[in-house]
């Protein structure tokens, strides 16, 4: 395997992606990460020098409308799928100590 | 004729002559669906009472002429990553497991003002990351044709409804083959539209420059008569695109004089199952007797279409998922010690191993230090694919090639090798990074008993031209079905 995870670069993405692995998780993820990786270097064998990235297949400008309001109050059906809520509003666990 | 055999256009006709009520219909695929879930597991989610409420409705606005439209009276199963109103909307994830959305999609919001009866949800694979619908937290679907093999994915349980009778059609969505593998694992016909062609709003974002809404169902017929329903320009899309040739119906002719097929020397070489290789150029053989001007090509490039694909899919799908935390809807852990810790605890508790996989990755290739050397390196790629095809469509109507190399895998046998599951999707993955249609549709069976599937590729907005030619090579081929049911 030519790619190396080490578990530095592991506990930083799991940072980014906000997950906590588990010490057998975090070994898999090295392991299914270093050999993706290990293919998706294929792309190095092709010359892209000159190339604009493509993220969009369209030529795709702003597409604007007006911002007028079309659904009526959903409060409560919203509010019904949230884990936590307090006085009509998302309770969410202490942010500042 | 038993109604459960019906397409769902020759269903709606007998609806429309009062041959067959809209409640008998649907009480009859009640039944079945009572009678197979058991064997097949394709649905999340079955609605019953609310299947029956609609058949009311909906028989009373065909009575009363407010609806006669193609599709009208028909039930539908619809994917468990679109949002439908007041129904449970899971995509197959434990963080999904009680969200019951306050809207529906456009998609089923067209499909519903044309008089669809929404029957439930179909199972996928979680988040629509997979190839076999087995990494579904609900149980895996199997496929109706021999239930030790696998369904596809990752709209396996709305391509296994349709083979099952379960359904009379089916909505799933493609990002790299998700419609259209499925729908040739279980021998029905599948769509993925131009990318903008049908709104994604509703739609739950797996790879958003990817995903696309489209049809499973019975036979060509049906398929252009669902997409005449749901290619609407949406607003609340942003990515929809204003069209005008939606009449895709007008293509079902049988005819391809002249249509100038391009089959890819790149799709046939190593890792193609010989049975797969002989049915699909005996398709193209048929489609040249009836006069059409078939030749071989070099497409290239198609070996650096997946890592190109799991690059930009993963990158996306992890900036997508960040949604999930917890907080608006979904799964929260139990216990946790403050925000961040409750963020991390509720997302990895609820987020399957696949999952997880695809968005480490995504996370990796966006963050600083590598962005440029593998998510704009593979952007750039892209760009090189899509050229790729633009020359290919300068020669050709449609390119037509398999599927998939092989026909279903058993169950249990795809997860153990990730990398091993994502080299079965090279022959649909170029296709979304191109933004193109394709067209999955049966074109034999192998010594398994399994059918195999026929792929038609056309350019941006070609449909019809995918549409003709299937219709036409339908013709030839017949009725497709399980040799027992004949």
């Amino acid at each position: 395997m030519a790619n190396i995870i080490s578990d530095e670069t592991i506990e930083y993405v799991g940072i980014l992606a906000k997950l906590e692995l588990s010490g057998e998780e975090k070994e898999q993820a090295k392991k299914d990460m270093g050999s993706m990786l290990d293919y998706i270097d294929k792309l190095g064998e092709l010359d892209t020098e000159g190339v604009e990235p493509m993220s969009h297949v369209f030529p795709v400008k702003n597409v604007f409308r007006e911002d007028v309001v079309t659904n009526g109050d959903m409060r409560e059906e919203i509010l019904k799928n949230a884990p936590g809520e307090k006085n009509g509003m998302f309770a969410v666990p202490r942010t500042f100590e | 004729m038993n109604i459960l055999d019906m397409t769902a256009v020759g269903l709606a006709a007998a609806i429309k002559n009062k041959e067959v009520t809209v409640r008998q219909a649907t009480e009859a695929v009640l039944a079945q669906i009572e009678e197979k879930e058991a064997d097949f597991h394709c649905y999340v989610t079955v609605d019953k009472e609310g299947a029956l409420k609609q058949a009311e409705e909906v028989q009373k606005k065909i009575d009363a002429g407010e609806l006669d439209g193609p599709l009208a009276g028909v039930p539908v199963a619809i994917k468990d990553n679109m949002c439908t109103e007041g129904m449970l909307t899971t995509c197959s994830s434990k963080i999904l497991g009680n969200f019951v959305p306050t809207f529906s999609s456009e998609a089923v919001l067209n499909l519903q003002k044309a008089g669809a009866v929404i029957l439930g949800k179909t199972n996928m694979d979680e988040f629509a990351m997979g190839s076999t619908t087995e990494t579904s937290a609900y149980g895996v679907t199997k496929n109706p044709w021999n239930p030790e093999h696998v369904p596809g994915g990752s709209s396996g349980g709305s391509a296994a409804a349709v083979a099952a009778g379960e359904c009379f059609y089916a909505l799933g969505s493609d990002t790299g083959g998700s419609i259209r593998q499925p729908a040739s694992f279980c021998g029905v016909v599948g769509l993925k539209p131009t990318y903008g062609r049908v709104s994604r709003y509703g739609l739950i974002a797996y790879g958003s420059s990817l995903d696309q809404i489209g049809p499973l169902c019975k036979d060509v017929t049906d398929c252009a008569a669902i997409m005449e329903i749901i290619a609407t320009h949406d607003l609340k899309d942003s990515t929809s695109v204003e069209q005008e040739d939606t009449d895709f119906t007008s293509a079902l002719v049988d005819d391809v004089k002249g249509m100038r097929i391009g089959i890819p020397k790149d799709y046939f070489g190593e890792g193609l199952d010989p049975e797969v290789k002989d049915a699909v150029l005996k398709a193209a053989e048929v489609l040249k007797e009836k006069g059409a001007v078939v030749e071989e090509f070099d497409l290239s490039l198609v070996e650096y279409a997946i890592p190109t694909y799991y690059t930009i899919a993963a990158a996306e799908a992890s900036s997508n998922l960040e949604r999930f935390d917890g907080i608006k809807y979904g799964y929260r852990t139990e216990e946790y010690e403050g925000l961040h810790n409750m963020y991390k605890k509720s997302r990895s508790e609820g987020f399957g191993a696949e999952v997880k996989r695809r968005i480490m990755l995504g996370s990796f290739v966006l963050s600083s230090g590598y962005y440029d050397a593998y998510y704009l390196k593979a952007l750039r790629v892209k760009a090189l694919i899509k050229k790729a095809f633009d020359e290919a469509f300068a020669k050709y109507d449609v390119i037509l090639g398999p599927v998939a190399p092989t026909t279903a895998p058993k169950l249990g046998e795809s997860l153990s090798d990730p990398l091993k599951m994502y080299l079965g999707d090279i022959y649909t993955i170029s296709v979304n990074l191109a933004g193109l249609p394709g067209l999955s549709m049966p074109c034999g069976i192998d010594s398994k008993g399994l059918p195999i599937g026929l792929q038609l590729i056309g350019d941006c907005f070609n449909e019809k031209k995918l549409i003709q030619t299937a219709y036409a090579y339908e013709k030839a081929r017949g009725a497709f079905g399980r040799k027992e049911d004949k």
